[in-house]
């Protein structure tokens, strides 16, 4: 037994060092994911020589909970969303990630201004500005297309079905600015019974039309086989299957949805090392602009900015497909982690109960 | 011989070529072969124990126990630090329903300052977030400014967030801090406490699961009896052919049975979608209309056709294992003594096959009850079990207590399904091949 023992140990210890000159990064797939593996994976694998492997989730919050409770991670990267970051790291499921490692922009902006407003946290490091939006098929809407949220929620006017991600978060804040609330005041409305009621009534009003998606590569597919006229989804996404692709979809950014996300390290991650060089070289300034070449997800530093100019196939300028474009903010809602961290629970299990009713 | 046996006293005498006496000697020669056969199996039982019984047993007892609030684990010591123990020994000396006081506030700011420490205060404020939303906030909000608190305490909190006064929050806190709860069994049946700490149903528009175990329920038993009515006469025309046509056949039934689930999911969501083969043949011929394309997936029709065609080798396979050998005699006999043919059938095949119908009734109840990935991929919003919930409050909402416990209430409702077949039907009457 003892002897068995030693060998397994052994066999494990070979294994983890083998292991060391990979580690796995874990993110959303699709067109978003390519961005990663062309703008960060490639190029860190060519510096260091480390091999990054990609692995696709739903969403990559989930895992990590499972896996860190277990004590068997096997995940060294995870790209999350910000209030799932903020909401992991109180419960300690994250490693901390001191910020004086971050290089400065290169622009010489120091590190902690040139991102942007609470980009960093203890256990966050973000790397996009990511939006939810909804977009149309326009071969469906030739004569008048939709142009604001509310037109989203008006069945009469724009027939066909709908998409929805199968969740509360941003439907409710969409279905509000829909019904009138002004993008300041959602939040404040949402608070409260009535404002959740109100959200909720007025998705009555289109729930017999939806289709439910959950991954983030479903809506361009559920608009291009034809399955819905009109679906949310995250801009990027549509953005890549309109200018990538040559799809007729179209983008209407009015009651937009914002946020952060970006890369967090699971507590017990095993490759802390390398997840931390990996972090570290992805969220520089070259390579944050780089990224921002393959899908119109806006960069975490502002050195960044400038750099961005064309998409991959040489011509479509990126500013105006931006969530974070002048144009593109008129009506638009930053989301709420705080918000989000305290009420996504019991909101989910509201919708739960509206979805199965 | 037969008067060694017949007489006790000279049958003790006898023994072996070593002198010992021959039962003893057989006994042990027995217990050694039961363990070395028990050695055979160690293995399987280790990996069942290890691999099954104790994370399910673990996860189970999550249902009723949930440390959160009093005990957290660090994860970089593997140190169990006890939390909110000035608060819980407040818990202990005063009974249900005191009005929290000055005493009750600064254990309460000492234990977020600790919590703040051991950085368990997410874990803290998530705990209780599940009996009063909203208050995770209040937590690490409070916890991050608990150092700097000062007397009176009360005051000093109600001024971070007046709701620290909420008695709900109190109630909830004080249940929280039990080492043996059963509040998560009430919220799987739609049950909460108010803040006297009386279960109350919730309001209407949050109650869910009693709906979804209802609808697990019926439309298993629909897609068990649909997988009935269509699994008989395969299995009657699979058995009566003669073997090398029925071999022929039996590919066909066993081909998407080793096919994997997702591939045959997809597919119908290929076939099914309004925009899929199906609608289009039907708008091709002039059935229907473009405009009236028919909705069958992502709804509970998709759901039912789905698991039907996933869940029909499981009735099909039993049911021929039991028809095969029945003899055709039977029924001809009944014939030639004038039964007509549904009495024939009715009367002399049916019965025969009631252990085929059994074994694959309760096999593709059992799976149906627990289906998850077809229900999350085709069942739309309608079409949603109580097994998308439980992955749910597993993957997403992160509460593995509610998870467990609705798992551990399905689970009781299989057994007791199980326990209702064995009174009725009989359990030895059962053949699954």
């Amino acid at each position: 037994m003892k002897k068995t023992l030693i060998l397994t140990t052994a066999l494990a210890g070979f294994a983890m060092s083998a292991a060391a000159q990979e580690i796995s990064v874990m993110s959303w797939g699709g067109a978003y994911g390519k961005s990663q593996i062309e703008a960060y994976h490639k190029p860190f694998t060519e510096k260091t020589g480390i091999k990054v492997i990609s692995v696709d989730a739903d969403n990559p919050a989930t895992p990590i909970k499972a896996q860190v409770e277990a004590g068997n991670v096997t995940i060294d990267v995870a790209d999350v969303e910000y209030a799932d970051a903020v909401r992991l790291c109180d419960e300690g499921l994250l490693e901390e990630i001191d910020p004086a490692i971050l290089p400065d922009g290169a622009d010489g902006t120091p590190a902690m201004d040139d991102f942007l407003p609470g980009a960093v946290t203890d256990c966050l490091v973000t790397t996009i500005v990511f939006s939810t939006i909804f977009a149309y098929d326009s071969t469906k809407f030739a004569d008048t297309p939709p142009t604001s949220i509310s037109d989203f929620f008006d069945l009469e006017a724009f027939p066909g079905k709908r998409g929805l991600r199968k969740g509360a978060k941003a439907n409710l804040e969409m279905a509000l600015m829909a019904d009138g609330v002004a993008p300041e005041e959602v939040y404040e409305m949402l608070e409260t019974d009535e404002g959740v009621d109100r959200a909720f009534a007025k998705l009555d009003t289109i729930k017999d039309s939806v289709v439910w998606w959950e991954a983030g590569a479903q809506p361009p597919q559920l608009l291009a086989d034809g399955e819905v006229s009109m679906t949310t989804a995250y801009n990027g996404r549509i953005f890549n299957a309109a200018v990538g692709e040559g799809q007729p979809f179209v983008t209407v950014f009015d009651g937009q949805v914002y946020e952060y996300d970006g890369y967090v390290i699971p507590k017990g991650a095993p490759n802390l090392e390398a997840a931390l060089d990996f972090l570290v070289f992805s969220t520089e300034t070259e390579q944050l602009a780089e990224q921002a070449k393959w899908i119109s997800y806006g960069p975490a530093r502002k050195s960044s900015g400038p750099l961005v100019g064309l998409y991959q196939d040489g011509k479509t300028e990126m500013g105006p497909h931006m969530p974070t474009a002048a144009e593109n903010l008129k009506k638009a809602l930053p989301s709420d982690f705080e918000f989000w961290a305290d009420r996504d629970t019991e909101l989910n299990e509201r919708f739960n109960a509206w979805l199965a009713g | 011989m037969s008067d060694a046996v017949s007489d006790p006293s000279r049958s003790e005498t006898l023994t072996t070529a070593d002198g010992k006496p021959l039962k003893a000697a057989l006994a042990r020669a027995q217990a050694r072969n039961r363990r070395r056969a028990f050695y055979l199996v160690l293995p399987l039982l280790l990996f069942v124990v290890v691999t099954f019984l104790i994370p399910i047993g673990q996860m189970l007892s999550m249902s009723v126990n949930n440390p959160a609030f009093y005990s957290w684990k660090d994860r970089d010591t593997g140190e169990k630090v006890p939390l909110m123990v000035d608060l819980r020994a407040w818990f202990d000396e005063n009974p249900v329903g005191t009005e929290p006081d000055e005493a009750a506030y600064a254990a309460l700011a000492a234990g977020l300052a600790h919590a703040r420490e051991t950085k368990s205060i997410g874990q803290i404020g998530t705990r209780i977030n599940y009996e009063v939303s909203g208050t995770r906030s209040m937590f690490t909000k409070s916890a991050r400014r608990a150092e700097k608190l000062e007397p009176p305490f009360k005051e000093a909190l109600l001024d971070i967030d007046e709701d620290w006064a909420d008695p709900r929050l109190w109630s909830a806190m004080r249940n929280a801090s039990k080492s043996f709860t059963v509040d998560f069994y009430l919220a799987a049946l739609d049950y909460t406490r108010d803040a006297d700490g009386n279960v109350v149903k919730v309001e209407e528009e949050r109650a869910v699961y009693i709906l979804l175990f209802k609808r697990t329920l019926v439309l298993s038993a629909f897609i068990t009896l649909l997988t009935l009515v269509l699994g008989f006469p395969i299995a009657h025309l699979l058995a009566t052919l003669p073997l090398r046509h029925s071999n022929l056949l039996m590919i066909f039934v066993l081909l998407p049975f080793w096919t994997s689930l997702l591939v045959r999911t997809t597919s119908w969501i290929v076939l099914l979608q309004s925009q899929g083969v199906i609608n289009d043949v039907w708008v091709a011929t002039g059935l229907i209309g473009d405009e009236n394309r028919l909705q069958m997936i992502y709804n509970q029709t998709g759901t039912v056709i789905a698991m039907t065609h996933i869940l029909l080798p499981f009735m099909v396979l039993p049911l021929y294992s039991v028809m095969r050998p029945i003899d055709p005699s039977y029924v001809r006999a009944a014939r030639s003594l004038g039964a007509t043919s549904w009495t024939a059938f009715r009367r002399v095949y049916l019965p025969q096959t009631v252990p085929g119908i059994g074994a694959g009734g309760l096999l593709v109840f059992i799976l149906a009850v627990g289906y998850y990935i077809t229900p999350a991929l085709v069942g739309g919003s309608s079409g949603q079990l109580i097994s998308n919930l439980i992955a749910f409050h597993m993957q997403k909402s992160l509460n593995w207590s509610l998870a467990a416990a609705l798992a551990s209430l399905l689970l009781a409702g299989v057994l007791l399904l199980y326990w209702l077949y064995d009174r009725l039907v009989g359990i030895d009457n059962l053949k699954l091949g």
